[in-house]
């Protein structure tokens, strides 16, 4: 395992779940209730050093129980590393902490993944849609329930909607 | 509505706003300082907003108190449509993520793709991918430098950098057939090679373009007012710079020595290259402009060293199962013709996993997170622009200066609307 991911281990032994590497990337998934925590120790510790903010994401998986999955990715500039810290929460309990004190470029890009996937963010300063219209009612874009083509009137067109 | 009314109104409103006592008008004194704030929106067709931004700024006075971006007037769901399309078909679509530099999308794209089928691409076409980059540079700077200046009111400059842009988009014409939606990189390589008459276009104007810097550089900065406009504006330390997850200039304005092209080796032909990264020390709108001003004397010399060292080599990876096949071998052999179609319409076989790759784009990192399921569609796809997250800095750079600074902020990040909403 990666030192980084040993580390987080041995720290948080209660929120690790588990740590993935592949083509280069470190990928270490922890327990929701864990995360914010851990984003504290990866900010604040002096080997970890992680002080630049990457970018915040979401996966949609709809037949998982725990069906959403929240991406953070962090940096250090000085030690040179990353570290892509991701959580997994199900439909119901949709929620997980904001990570807006540790980083505060996690602001704009946590309230992109709520008007794009719906996960809320606690403790966010300021949890509203961001891309999409503030009355938007038809729900959240990137879900994979969400249509790929639209509902309006090309769906009056019997043609188009032919199945080969 | 008759005079009467008309009078009647007037004096019940100066009522309210000078408390005149209507049975004394001689005991008025001046009229008393409204302390409230006001809000302000600007934009989202304000010229200065370089697209359709709009932010609300609430004022005190002159000062800027807290500004609110409000994002997505062109928000296309980039995303959403890559879910659809085969890895291949999605290059166009970057073109049209930073539409000003759409060389540098379809690098950044087609490197993220590389890294989740681990292609190693071939040095002739790293070293292409890596001039005709540094050209987009060049572009993007010049086209920023042009209308930032224009933005704060120093009007010359523009006409001097969109002159020298042109150049380079007619050579962009010749090498693509296109000007600014390019897609000229593939997966594994990129479409064709320079011709010797591209590459000599190419030294003319590299040995033409120094003196040019100089004389943009004269024009802006023997320009009082472009001076004092840009000289300790916007001031963002190096450690909130880093936070709030700025990159490229606007980072390095800060003082934070940090660019993709030197960092962990970098990539392309980079590491072949002796090139300076040019570090800012105040973090303010004028260290920005001289980041850029600098880098693109740097960019000269990365191309100019990228053309002498190029050697003759195949401009495409040996991975049929991916790459696509050469042009003239589609058009005649009915195999490559059968592959080609394949590639386009199935796509080929990711493995499952997830990468993030990230590119030093002219305005900062700009990556892309995909999530693989297998198959030959990504099954999420996350753009990391910078311009969208620059401006989640703008509040926190915008506030205690005048309105006026809101127009430079907006220019100093290089903003570009169809990156930041997608």
């Amino acid at each position: 395992m990666h030192a980084l991911a040993e580390r987080i281990k041995r720290e948080f032994p209660d929120g690790f779940v588990d740590a993935v590497e592949w083509r280069g990337d470190l990928a270490v998934t922890v327990r929701p209730s864990a995360v914010h925590a851990v984003a504290m120790f990866l900010r604040h510790d002096p080997e970890i050093d992680c002080d630049y903010m990457v970018h915040v994401s979401s996966v949609d998986w709809p037949d998982d129980e725990e069906r959403f999955e929240v991406v953070w990715e962090v940096a250090s500039i000085r030690k040179r590393h990353r570290i892509r810290l991701k959580t997994r929460v199900s439909e119901a309990e949709c929620q997980v902490d904001s990570l807006t004190d540790v980083w505060y470029g996690a602001n704009f890009m946590e309230r992109e993944v709520y008007d794009m996937m719906g996960i809320r963010f606690r403790n966010h300063p300021d949890l509203r849609r961001i891309l999409m219209p503030d009355d938007y009612t038809e729900g959240y874009p990137l879900r994979k329930d969400f249509p790929l083509q639209g509902k309006g009137w090309r769906d009056t067109f019997e043609f188009l909607n032919e199945k080969v | 509505m008759n005079d009467t009314e008309k009078t009647y109104r007037f004096e019940d409103q100066r009522d309210t706003i000078y408390k005149v006592n209507p049975e004394h008008p001689e005991t008025a004194t001046l009229p008393l300082q409204r302390t409230e704030e006001l809000l302000l929106n600007m934009g989202p067709q304000h010229p200065s907003t370089h697209g359709v931004l709009k932010v609300i700024l609430e004022l005190e006075g002159e000062r800027l108190v807290k500004s609110t971006p409000v994002l997505g007037f062109l928000h296309r769901g980039v995303e959403k449509l890559a879910e659809d399309g085969t890895y291949h078909q999605f290059i166009p679509h970057t073109d049209r993520l930073d539409y000003v530099c759409a060389m540098y999308n379809n690098f950044a794209y087609c490197r993220a793709v590389e890294k989740l089928m681990n292609i190693t691409v071939p040095e002739r076409a790293e070293y292409l991918r890596t001039i005709v980059a540094e050209v987009q540079r060049i572009i993007g700077h010049q086209f920023w430098l042009g209308t930032q200046a224009l933005d704060i009111g120093a009007m010359t400059v523009f006409f001097y950098t969109f002159r020298d842009r042109e150049i380079l988009l007619d050579w962009f014409d010749e090498l693509c057939g296109a000007r600014l939606t390019t897609s000229w990189y593939r997966i594994g390589g990129v479409e064709r090679d320079l011709t010797p008459s591209l590459i000599s276009k190419l030294r003319a104007f590299l040995d033409y373009f120094p003196s040019k810097i100089d004389e943009y550089q004269v024009f802006l900065e023997k320009n009082r007012i472009w001076v004092a406009r840009t000289k300790g504006v916007a001031v963002i330390s190096a450690e909130d710079a880093l936070s709030f997850g700025l990159s490229g200039p606007t980072l390095r304005g800060s003082g934070v020595d940090y660019d993709m092209r030197k960092h962990n080796g970098g990539y392309a032909a980079y590491p072949h290259c002796d090139f300076n990264v040019p570090v800012g020390k105040n973090g303010d709108t004028y260290d920005r402009y001289w980041i850029r001003v600098m880098e693109l004397y740097e960019s000269v010399k990365i191309i100019k060293q990228c053309l002498d060292q190029m050697q003759d080599g195949p401009i495409m990876a040996d991975v049929p199962s991916v790459t696509l096949p050469p042009k003239d071998r589609v058009f005649t052999n009915l195999d490559s013709m059968i592959q080609q179609f394949k590639l386009f319409s199935q796509g080929f076989d990711a493995p499952p996993g997830e990468i993030y790759c990230g590119t030093e784009a002219h305005k900062g990192e700009l990556g892309f997170y995909i999530v693989s399921t297998g198959g030959g569609k990504p099954y999420r796809m996350k753009i990391r622009s910078p311009s969208f997250i620059h401006m989640g800095a703008f509040d926190h750079m915008s506030r205690g200066y005048m309105i006026a600074d809101a127009v430079t902020i907006f220019g100093t990040y290089d903003i570009v609307m169809g990156e930041c909403d997608r």
